[in-house]
């Protein structure tokens, strides 16, 4: 794998790696982009069902015309996709059956049709036929010039529908009643988007096979999904996605001639989601857990500091040291996680430890009479404003007092017009000037 | 006696396929089901190589493995990830049977396993492929065997699991309530699924057990909500589509698998019109 390998194959010389290359980026690109309105639409795995139905379509136009003309084989496929997609609408409307169960009914069935006729043609001894089966496991090896032209017409169709009716597929993809308030014909749109999610799936098949088309609806919007909320952003970028999967899928059957392309492409594609689900700043697992550990620790600290406190206010003196069986015996905290949150606190200057235990600093006690304080507030708030019991608004404000910002206590604060007390009699503290 | 045997190898994987699948549609998992048909590929690939042979119980192992699998990355892309079900099974099975087809390739050679026998199965060498003991005693085919296993397991873990898995089924909460592992079953389920995948495998394919699966069950949903009623036809439904379904593949002499997804959708179409027929309201003039 040296680099004058991936110079070769990157400069496109042989014509062979061209067709290859370019096919495989442009179909990967292109579904990708329809694949993002499906996958808002929440319907993923409809693309799944029409890639196994376009089988007997293409083993149809096969058998009608007794060549294999990439443009018939097209049509039929697209005739097939397009039932099945109306058969599964037909079946959730008019029946008890769910829609993921009338998918995999649907796609089923058509594919057992389509396996049925590929070896019925098989035995029939047309010589053509050879190569049907490319549609099963996909061949991207096999794509010629002819291929490629049908291909990049097709890309083009569909990246310029996109474009036209950009606005229209948003509102219906995030919001259909409303786009049916404003007078969109929902209708014809939804029949626009699955036209093009056909000719995205027939468009792939080739290279990618029945099973593994759904992949390059699905995964590259779904990868996409983590690193943005702008739909613009989200369609580049897995187009982007699929691109790069069919590049790197295309090298490495280029290199190992044995490996099959579309599988690999599969694989790029599924790695770079896996690690997004993981990595992707602010949706990523691994970010949310680090946010969720931070907001534990920060509840943790604020809670000894308030407790110390109200402990301060039963006793009439704030600085007074607490022992740890003082703190306990008040709230039940986990000793491990008392100890690591009182030498946090001591750390940031807002404890300091004596033989007698922990005290308060002054910023101590500034900020456990803020937390006291929002608690309390809050408290007052759900009782006078939205008329809860006193007895249950605790559990409430022991959540929100972490949360609530420096202006939204101000307007607490105007709006309960600076209270006195709280709905348990005990007193709101304010910072004295 | 060749038809006998390949009829009886259908209907032996057509039944605990249907009857499982019951379940999944109930529990509005079929996708889930379809998902695990494909992903127990690599797990399937893996113990050949490993085993250098279809020993059933290492593959009943690694499809095993990766049926679990394939389940909890779904839940875990689901509910850790946020990602919505449908892409989080769209993502899972396609990266897996991808994974299973390189290692297919990675293995050409040393494995006997092609990818058409992916798709859709030699239930047409089920005759064939006889059971021979040491001292040579021809047993008949082994197929026969290994369908006839799974489909007592799964028939006991039906019947022994009865209570439990009707409760999971139709009230979670209440079943959590009284006590039953909702996860567990819920795991169970997805396992037994896996295993009548792997066992169906060689005779119909990872892609034509779906049909197995949910057309079948789909069917008896039309005709009754009753879920013991429901199993009955789906496994009357079985043997219809494996004696029809074989015939009519040798009057086209094409795939007898294909053959029986075909009856299999066409007898879900008659019901569907059936249905649609007598379930219109009549007309008020």
């Amino acid at each position: 794998m040296s680099m004058n390998n991936i110079l070769e194959f990157l400069s496109l010389t042989d014509p062979n790696v061209r067709y290859v290359v370019i096919g495989s980026i442009l179909l990967a690109a292109s579904s990708a982009i329809v694949g993002t309105f499906t996958l808002l639409k929440k319907k993923a795995l409809v693309g799944d069902a029409v890639a196994h139905s376009v089988l007997p379509g293409v083993c149809l136009a096969f058998m009608l015309s007794g060549v294999k003309n990439p443009v018939y084989l097209i049509i039929g496929a697209f005739i097939t996709g397009w039932i099945s997609l109306v058969l599964i609408d037909t079946i959730t409307a008019r029946s008890k059956i769910k829609e993921d169960t009338a998918i995999g009914l649907i796609l089923s069935v058509f594919f057992g049709i389509g396996i049925l006729m590929v070896t019925v043609i098989q035995k029939s001894g047309n010589a053509a036929q050879s190569g049907l089966d490319h549609f099963l496991f996909g061949q991207a090896a096999s794509l010629v010039g002819n291929d490629l032209v049908v291909f990049s017409g097709i890309a083009l169709i569909l990246m310029a529908a996109v474009w036209l009716f950009f606005k229209e597929f948003t509102v219906i993809a995030f919001d259909e009643n409303f786009a049916r308030s404003i007078g969109f014909p929902v209708r014809t749109l939804e029949l626009i988007l699955t036209t093009l999610t056909v000719l995205a799936v027939v468009t792939g098949i080739q290279a990618i096979g029945v099973v593994l088309m759904a992949a390059m609806l699905i995964t590259p919007a779904a990868a996409a999904r983590f690193w943005t909320d702008k739909l613009k952003v989200m369609i580049v970028l897995a187009a982007g996605l699929g691109a790069f999967s069919g590049l790197v899928g295309a090298y490495i059957s280029y290199v190992a001639p044995a490996m099959p392309t579309g599988p690999w492409i599969v694989m790029v594609v599924s790695i770079i989601a896996v690690l997004s689900f993981f990595l992707a700043p602010r949706k990523g697992i691994l970010f949310r857990l680090i946010t969720q550990r931070k907001f534990r620790k920060q509840m943790l600290e604020e809670n000894i500091l308030k407790l110390l406190y109200q402990l301060g206010e039963a006793q009439g003196s704030y600085y007074q040291p607490r022992t740890i069986e003082e703190i306990v015996a008040r709230r039940p905290f986990q000793m491990s996680r008392l100890k690591k949150g009182l030498r946090n606190l001591n750390r940031q200057g807002f404890l300091k430890s004596t033989e007698k235990g922990w005290a308060y600093t002054r910023a101590g006690k500034r900020k456990g009479q803020r937390v006291t304080k929002l608690h309390r507030l809050w408290e007052l708030y759900l009782t006078e404003y939205l008329r809860i019991a006193p007895d249950h608004v605790h559990e409430d404000a022991e959540t929100i007092e972490h949360i609530i910002t420096p202006e939204l206590e101000r307007r607490l604060e105007e709006k309960l017009r600076y209270p006195k007390l709280d709905p348990h009699q005990s007193e709101i503290p304010y910072p004295k000037l | 006696m060749e038809a006998f045997w390949i009829i009886l190898a259908g209907t032996l994987v057509a039944i605990p396929c249907g009857l499982l699948g019951c379940y999944l549609i109930l529990r509005n998992m079929a996708m889930v089901g379809d998902a695990i048909s494909h992903a127990v590929l690599p797990g399937i690939v893996i113990a050949f190589f490993v085993s250098g042979s279809r020993e059933p119980i290492s593959m009943l192992l690694g499809a095993g493995v990766l049926g679990l699998l394939t389940t909890f990355l779904i839940e875990f892309f689901h509910s850790k990830a946020r990602l919505q079900t449908d892409a989080a099974i769209g993502v899972t099975f396609t990266w897996l049977f991808a994974l299973g087809v390189i290692l297919i390739s990675v293995f050409a050679g040393q494995v006997d396993l092609d990818q058409d026998c992916v798709l859709y199965g030699e239930i047409a060498y089920v005759p064939i492929d006889l059971w021979i003991t040491g001292s040579g005693i021809i047993m008949g085919p082994r197929v026969i065997y290994i369908m006839g296993i799974v489909f007592l397991l799964v028939l006991s873990f039906i019947v022994i699991g009865q209570k439990q898995l009707f409760l999971t089924t139709f009230d979670p909460s209440f079943a959590a309530a009284t006590g039953v592992n909702v996860a567990l079953w819920h795991y169970l389920l997805m396992g037994a699924v896996s295993f009548t995948t792997v066992g169906a495998f060689e005779s119909v394919g990872a892609i034509l057990v779906v049909a197995f699966l949910i057309v079948p069950p789909a069917t008896a949903y039309l005709l009754t909500e009753d879920l013991n009623k429901m199993m009955l036809i789906t496994t009357l439904l079985g043997l219809a589509i494996s004696f029809i379904g074989y015939h009519l593949a040798v009057w086209l002499d094409g795939s007898i698998a294909g053959a029986m997804s075909v009856v299999a959708g066409v007898l879900f179409g008659l019901v569907f019109i059936y249905k649609e027929i007598t379930s219109r309201p009549a007309l008020v003039n």
